[in-house]
């Protein structure tokens, strides 16, 4: 790498995270998150967009690499494995309920695109899992952690969290497009995996964190990083994906070790993720959007009633009243980094290609679409819901408050 | 630990709760019984940590989310939505002990004077070991307060729990409540030990 290649590469990787920390700043000024704002700078540069970047290929395809771990490494880290087990015994009626209103859409507007199954099932994906990244920073936000509602959207989240531990090596082995049988084998395998590594989590989860953890902050970060990734490529090279292996770990460590690795990891997560978000943004080709935005929009607004009415529905069975409800609703809707990670394993398996191999994927292009939409209005509508509902409930009766 | 708790999301409303007999701390369907008037539910709540929080007569709740990370938030709910929380305080550890010790002390106090009422010159008063004083971080039986005021300190309040009959070496914290019975002069004289040593 000679002298002048190298000068370009750090320039052009500063103004990419300068441009980053401007675009962040002004997400938190309006108050929304700042994925949608990345996907944006992503798709403003790179194919198709204003400005072409090259010479910084490399370092943003392992970054992104390192921010999917990273991700799933802290999506682990924030629930124990009892938490999840009493999560999925608590919230299963509500959480397969989840599954069906939100997978379906995804999936048949991809059936309806002509993406076939394997397009389906990551539409379906893409559709079905919350942020629980935004919706997170949204309850603490709006000071709504010690409402009673919480509980039911943070056992839906957690539910999600355990579905994405088995969906995601199942949709690896269909992206590696195996034969059926090899492909069944592959499931099975990672699908006994996953179960043995949550209940190892749960009996011996604080070895783990012995082993890893250390006073010493430097060594402690060396260490997590170092047995993440290393935990992440074998999942890989094993067709589990490296993005299982690191939520599975994350999920390992637990008891103080967990919050002093949570609290290390965050800045190193959010510098790797916006790197991810924006390859994402880069590898779409904007002009592939026009075509895709009709289906965005309608995928959006239906997802969007079903969340809600997932959310209310589960809130209104655990006893919760009206403005509770209509809470726990609005505040399920926002979609973000996960839908984006489904969709990049996705695309980088070539599915929604308009013709093999051929690179231009429309589900890169309508899942960026629909994940800028989700993330850009999920807090717009958590925040918007309780005065709407207030409202709403005192015209016709006035007799609620003089 | 909150994966033990045996207890549906949501702090059910109308939930009827077990009755329990008085000081029974166990946790049964996630209430928690402290003495025989208030039940209190405990809700985990997962990624953050545990809500405990209980009806006040007038409908509001009122309780406290210990986060994972050791901190404590104080919460109110709203009057005619039990569902909303109006207020979350975000408490240091020592924070938190004083404004339970606020709380819990005069009721202790009020209990054990009731029951001295019938003795005549025996006063039960509480005496706080403040940040600053010379027996942060001492033991009990270093003030002397025994020999020096004749005062006997029949329990310590700390962080809101009542720790009963305290032995000489019970190492003593800011913020701790005495709960101690003696003459008043004796008490004066105690209260004096503890600020100034």
């Amino acid at each position: 790498m000679n002298a002048e290649h190298t000068a370009l590469v750090l320039v052009e990787l500063g103004a990419v995270f300068f441009g980053l920390g401007l675009l962040g700043r002004l997400a938190q000024k309006i108050g929304m998150s700042p994925i949608p704002f990345y996907l944006l700078g992503g798709l403003a540069f790179g194919d198709g967009g204003l400005v072409q970047l090259g010479g910084i290929d490399e370092f943003t395809d392992i970054a992104a690499e390192i921010g999917v771990v990273l991700l799933l490494l802290m999506l682990g880290l924030e629930y124990t494995a009892n938490e999840l087990f009493t999560g999925l015994r608590r919230s299963w009626v509500a959480g397969v309920l989840d599954i069906v209103l939100n997978a379906t859409p995804g999936a048949a507007v991809a059936l309806l695109m002509g993406w076939g199954w394997v397009g389906a099932l990551a539409m379906g994906g893409v559709t079905y899992i919350s942020s629980s990244g935004v919706i997170a920073k949204i309850l603490n936000d709006l000071g709504r952690i010690g409402n009673r509602e919480t509980p039911v959207i943070l056992s839906l989240l957690v539910f999600e969290d355990l579905v994405m531990a088995a969906y995601l090596p199942v949709l690896t082995a269909v992206l590696g497009g195996t034969a059926l049988l090899a492909g069944a084998t592959t499931i099975g395998v990672s699908l006994l995996v996953v179960t043995l590594v949550l209940v190892v989590a749960a009996r011996y989860g604080r070895y783990v964190s012995a082993v890893l953890y250390s006073e010493n902050k430097e060594i402690f970060l060396l260490k997590l990083l170092g047995a993440a990734l290393l935990v992440a490529g074998v999942a890989e090279s094993m067709h589990i994906s490296a993005a299982v292996g690191a939520f599975l770990l994350g999920i390992a460590i637990a008891g103080p070790a967990a919050h002093s690795a949570a609290r290390l990891l965050e800045p190193l997560r959010d510098l790797f993720a916006a790197a991810f978000f924006v390859l994402f943004g880069l590898t779409t080709d904007p002009r592939d959007i026009p075509p895709v935005l009709l289906w965005a929009l309608a995928l959006a607004a239906v997802t969007t009633l079903t969340k809600a009415y997932t959310g209310w529905w589960a809130a209104k069975r655990s006893g919760i009243g009206t403005v509770g409800r209509a809470r726990a609703a609005a505040g399920l809707i926002a979609r973000g980094e996960f839908s984006i990670i489904i969709a990049g394993l996705a695309v980088a398996a070539g599915v929604g290609d308009s013709s093999p191999g051929a690179g231009d994927s429309q589900l890169a292009a309508l899942a960026a679409t629909y994940v800028l939409l989700m993330a850009g209005f999920g807090p717009i509508a958590a925040r918007l819901v309780e005065p709407v509902v207030r409202k709403a409930r005192r015209s016709p009766a006035p007799q609620a408050t003089p | 630990m909150p994966g033990r708790l045996r207890h549906r999301p949501g702090g059910v409303a109308g939930r009827r709760h077990h009755s329990a007999g008085p000081h029974d701390h166990r946790v049964r369907d996630g209430t928690l019984r402290y003495g025989s008037h208030v039940n209190v539910d405990v809700t985990p709540l997962p990624g953050i940590g545990v809500r405990k929080d209980f009806a006040i007569r007038g409908g509001r709740r009122v309780g406290v989310i210990s986060h994972r990370d050791g901190n404590l938030e104080l919460i109110v709910s709203e009057a005619d939505d039990p569902d909303t929380t109006v207020a979350s305080l975000a408490l240091t550890a020592d924070e938190a002990a004083t404004l339970g010790n606020l709380l819990g002390t005069p009721q202790l106090v009020a209990q054990l004077s009731e029951e001295h009422k019938d003795l005549p010159g025996i006063n039960t008063r509480q005496l706080p070991v403040t940040e600053g004083s010379p027996f942060d971080g001492r033991t009990l039986g270093e003030t002397e307060l025994r020999s020096r005021s004749r005062v006997s300190v029949v329990a310590v309040m700390r962080a809101g729990q009542i720790q009963p009959a305290p032995e000489p070496g019970f190492t003593l914290t800011g913020g701790d409540m005495l709960v101690a019975v003696g003459t008043k002069d004796g008490l004066d004289t105690a209260a004096r030990i503890l600020a100034k040593g």
